[in-house]
């Protein structure tokens, strides 16, 4: 494998990897925040438990999220030097920012938060969660934004004595068209990861148990409360990732068409245009064997309007060679066409989870293990909740990735300009050492995860902080 | 004063604090197979940066920040030259800060002990890296026309920044055995003490000899001034140095031997390595990353720097948020201020009290703060 080819690997497989955690941490963060905030404001013991139980979860996902992170910051300097000299004059301040407002902030109320039970009074605790989690708000607002630049590149110039990318308005950079779309429409998907964790795990525990009195009721109170909180989340957070995501996709039309006729694999241009739930066969533009299709839904996605015209494959690559010069501007179609269809796919069938979670729920009913197939359907489904999101979001960067490229940025520098001149060894050595480590540390936080998970929320004695007890709780690691 | 100039300045001020505090963190971990002789010792150690070890090295991803957006090309450069080097870095960050969270989160000796390995590992070795890496920046590496490595991983080994290495690697384990003898008490703040006198020793002759070499073979030829400055830093490194071995000591200026002045010890070595890293770049301006092929390669201030607009942007933005930073970052020492006390006799110390069950509490806790967990 050539040096380019290790770099993308290696940057693909480290970014999945590293926003499995991400979106978690942003969307749990406010959940732990808003728990703590409820055991205060209410002084019920079942959200103290619950802080607790999901804080535990949060942190060691945390730690995955922020150690992985150091790897995404370094590797643009690591293995793609030429493509950071090229755009460093825009791309590298809301990386430097992103440090200086975002992880100060997280980092530091986080270890506040972790050791400062005793410390400190309760509203600043929680306040410590609210700051933390607003802090990963204001990470994922600058690294969007630096990725959008990427997709559609705004307030820059080129500089033919210099050579490279410079800024022109910094403002114009922040408030990309496309930023606009791609920042609500990611944390709307986070909130939608975090809420199937959080109702997952809780519905899970209730299926678990008979109905039972005494301690096991709070137990089961405590649960039904977070399993609730979560799947209204997961559904309004669900409407915000359709919404969002019909936005950015008329904003794809606009910008990238060709990664919208990729998404379909839409060969010639079409109006109206329909959408294909499904194809078998092979996806270069012969005839497919079979497929399902909506009529006139692809114009509707792209255009707004049920008879718009969608611009196909072989058109977009016809006129780009013309703009662009001679070359391929088609990126791997069943990628992009998998890919896409995944994501909107995975991501309704976490809804539709949250839904039957909710009827399950209504007027105070509490789901109890049973023999009964619906029980057993239902535990399934929550356990698969956490997970189908998670893949969603993994679906959606590849698709919105691969479905650029050839461009590294777009008619701008293709990826193939942008790597580093290192030897294509020392690439090789660090995709394997870093996929070995990530494939071993997966093994190590999966574990804990689901031995936290599973632990339920006496895991630990609900320690809590100024309870009249006299000692801090200093040692916590 | 351009621009670039002032950010040049930042960038020193970041690494400088990256070095401080989060010297301090890993001169912990290094001590912890040396001082941490059983577990209870070990986790009031670890605990001692438990809250602080994660901002601290926010420093070193706002320092590879701000290289990235105000010196594009430095950045660049840099991090594609140091390839393997920031690879094994980063592979002992992971597991560094991963083992702090997870340690706790399993009963099993095992578990803990593999942990504390990686942490010390975690720490040791960029520790050791980034003296090296500093000291291939002072001393050039081969950059061609492109500004692209022309070297190899061996290239980087040179006595000068082997030296480097070891003088980063000194000066960690006394920032942290001072760091220790502060948050510590007992036994454990004894021998911290002890241990920050033997490496502050090391760390006068390795870094002193460090900072020496650089004065006299790779101070840049820029301005009669910045030369000057760096030599007065370097002799200002060295003193802040000796007056830290000497307060660990108890040497006051009132001449009696009195008691070690951990305060004063700590405070000194802190500022020893901000100005001796202050002193490596004054020595370094105005090149940034120095070409061995031709001086006509080097990356200097001037030439891998970004446009005025990025530099005046990241200004404004820097003078705004830094001092929130600085002020909640020094609000969290002073909420952590108190020291961490020994645990009080265990029972039969033969394990360590599992993480999950809290611990029994004996009868007269004479120590005002025992391990009990929280996670």
């Amino acid at each position: 494998m050539t040096v380019l080819e290790l770099s993308r690997w290696q940057f693909g497989i480290t970014t999945v990897y590293h926003f499995l955690f991400v979106p978690i941490t942003i969307g749990l963060g406010f959940f732990v925040a808003g728990f703590e905030t409820a055991w205060i404001r209410t002084g019920h013991d079942r959200w103290l438990r619950l802080t607790k139980f999901y804080g535990r979860l949060f942190l060691i996902n945390f730690a995955m999220g922020v150690v992985t992170g150091i790897v995404q910051e370094f590797q643009f300097g690591m293995n793609w030097s030429a493509y950071s000299r090229f755009v460093g004059d825009i791309f590298g301040a809301p990386l430097a920012i992103e440090a200086l407002l975002a992880f100060f902030l997280e980092s530091t109320f986080l270890g506040l938060w972790i050791f400062g039970w005793d410390r400190l009074p309760r509203p600043v605790h929680a306040a410590c969660m609210w700051i933390a989690a607003t802090g990963t708000l204001l990470s994922a607002y600058f690294i969007l934004a630096a990725n959008s630049w990427m997709q559609h590149p705004v307030g820059y110039h080129f500089n033919p004595i210099t050579h490279r990318e410079e800024l022109t308005s910094f403002l114009a950079v922040m408030t990309n068209p496309e930023q606009l779309g791609t920042f609500p429409h990611t944390i709307a998907a986070c909130f939608l990861v975090a809420g199937g964790l959080v109702t997952g795990i809780a519905v899970w525990h209730l299926l678990r148990r008979p109905a039972a009195g005494g301690e096991a009721a709070e137990t089961t109170a405590a649960f039904r409360s977070a399993a609730k909180v979560g799947a209204i989340t997961a559904l309004v957070a669900a409407v915000g990732t359709m919404i969002t995501g019909d936005v950015l996709g008329k904003l794809m039309t606009m910008y990238q068409p060709m990664k919208m006729a990729a998404a379909e694999a839409l060969y010639h241009t079409a109006q109206p245009a329909p959408f294909s739930l499904f194809t078998i066969g092979t996806l270069n533009g012969s005839r497919p064997v079979f497929q399902i299709t909506l009529p006139r839904l692809l114009s509707f996605l792209a255009t707004g309007n049920f008879s718009g015209q969608v611009k196909g494959i072989d058109n977009i690559q016809a006129l780009y060679a013309q703009v662009y010069g001679p070359g391929s501007y088609t990126p791997i179609i069943p990628v992009t066409y998998w890919s896409f269809r995944l994501m909107i796919g995975l991501g309704l069938a976490t809804a539709l989870i949250a839904l039957v979670v909710l009827w399950s729920l209504r007027k105070g009913r509490v789901p109890v293990a049973a023999r009964s197939m619906w029980s057993r359907l239902l535990l399934w489904a929550v356990i698969a909740m956490p997970f189908l999101p998670l893949a969603a979001m993994s679906v959606g960067w590849i698709f919105t990735e691969m479905g650029r490229q050839p461009w590294l940025v777009f008619g701008q520098m293709k990826t193939s300009a942008g790597v580093s001149a290192n030897s294509a060894g020392e690439v090789l050595a660090s995709v394997i050492i870093l996929t070995l480590l990530y494939g071993g540390l997966a093994i190590v936080e999966g574990g804990l995860m689901f031995k936290y998970a599973r632990a339920g929320l006496d895991a630990e004695e609900p320690a809590g902080p100024a309870d009249g007890d006299q000692e801090p709780l200093a040692l916590v690691y | 004063m351009h621009l670039s100039d002032l950010w040049f300045i930042a960038i020193a001020v970041l690494w400088a604090g990256y070095f401080v505090l989060e010297g301090f963190d890993f001169g912990v971990g290094i001590l912890l197979p040396v001082l941490g002789r059983d577990q209870a010792r070990r986790r009031i150690m670890i605990n001692t940066i438990g809250p602080t070890w994660d901002g601290n090295e926010v420093w070193l991803l706002t320092a590879g920040g701000a290289t990235f957006a105000a010196f594009p090309g430095w950045y660049a450069s840099m991090f594609s030259a140091f390839y393997l080097p920031l690879l094994l870095i980063l592979v002992a960050l992971i597991i560094r800060g991963v083992a702090f969270e997870y340690r706790g989160k399993r009963g099993s000796a095992a578990w803990r002990r593999s942990w504390d390995t990686a942490i010390f590992v975690g720490s040791l070795l960029p520790a050791i890296l980034w003296g090296v890496a500093f000291g291939n920046v002072l001393h050039g590496i081969p950059l061609n026309a492109a500004h692209n490595y022309a070297g190899n991983f061996f290239t980087m080994l040179n006595p000068y920044s082997l030296l480097g290495g070891l003088a980063t690697l000194t000066l960690f384990i006394l920032d942290g055995a001072l760091f220790l003898a502060l948050k510590t008490m007992g036994d454990l703040r004894r021998e911290a003490t002890t241990a920050a006198r033997l490496s502050g020793a090391a760390a006068i002759v390795a870094g002193g000899g460090f900072l020496a070499w650089t004065e006299f073979s790779y101070r840049a030829a820029g301005h009669v001034a910045t030369g000057v400055a760096s030599v007065i830093l370097a002799a200002a490194a060295a003193v802040a140095l000796l007056v830290a071995l000497a307060a660990t000591l108890g040497w006051g200026l009132n001449g009696r031997g009195s008691e070690p002045r951990e305060g004063l010890a700590f405070g000194a070595a802190a500022a020893g390595i901000a100005t001796a890293t202050a002193a490596l770049f004054t020595a370094l301006y105005p090149n940034v990353l120095p070409s061995t092929i031709s001086t006509a390669y080097t990356l200097t201030t001037g030439n891998a720097a970004s446009t005025a607009k990025t530099l005046a942007v990241m200004t404004v933005v820097a003078c705004i948020f830094l001092p929130f930073v600085l002020a909640y970052q020094a609000w969290t020492y002073w909420v952590f201020r108190k020291r961490l006390g020994a645990p009080p006799q265990p029972a039969p110390a033969a394990e360590p009290p599992s993480p999950r069950a809290p611990e029994p509490r004996p009868p007269q806790a004479p120590e005002p703060q025992q391990p009990t967990a929280v996670r």
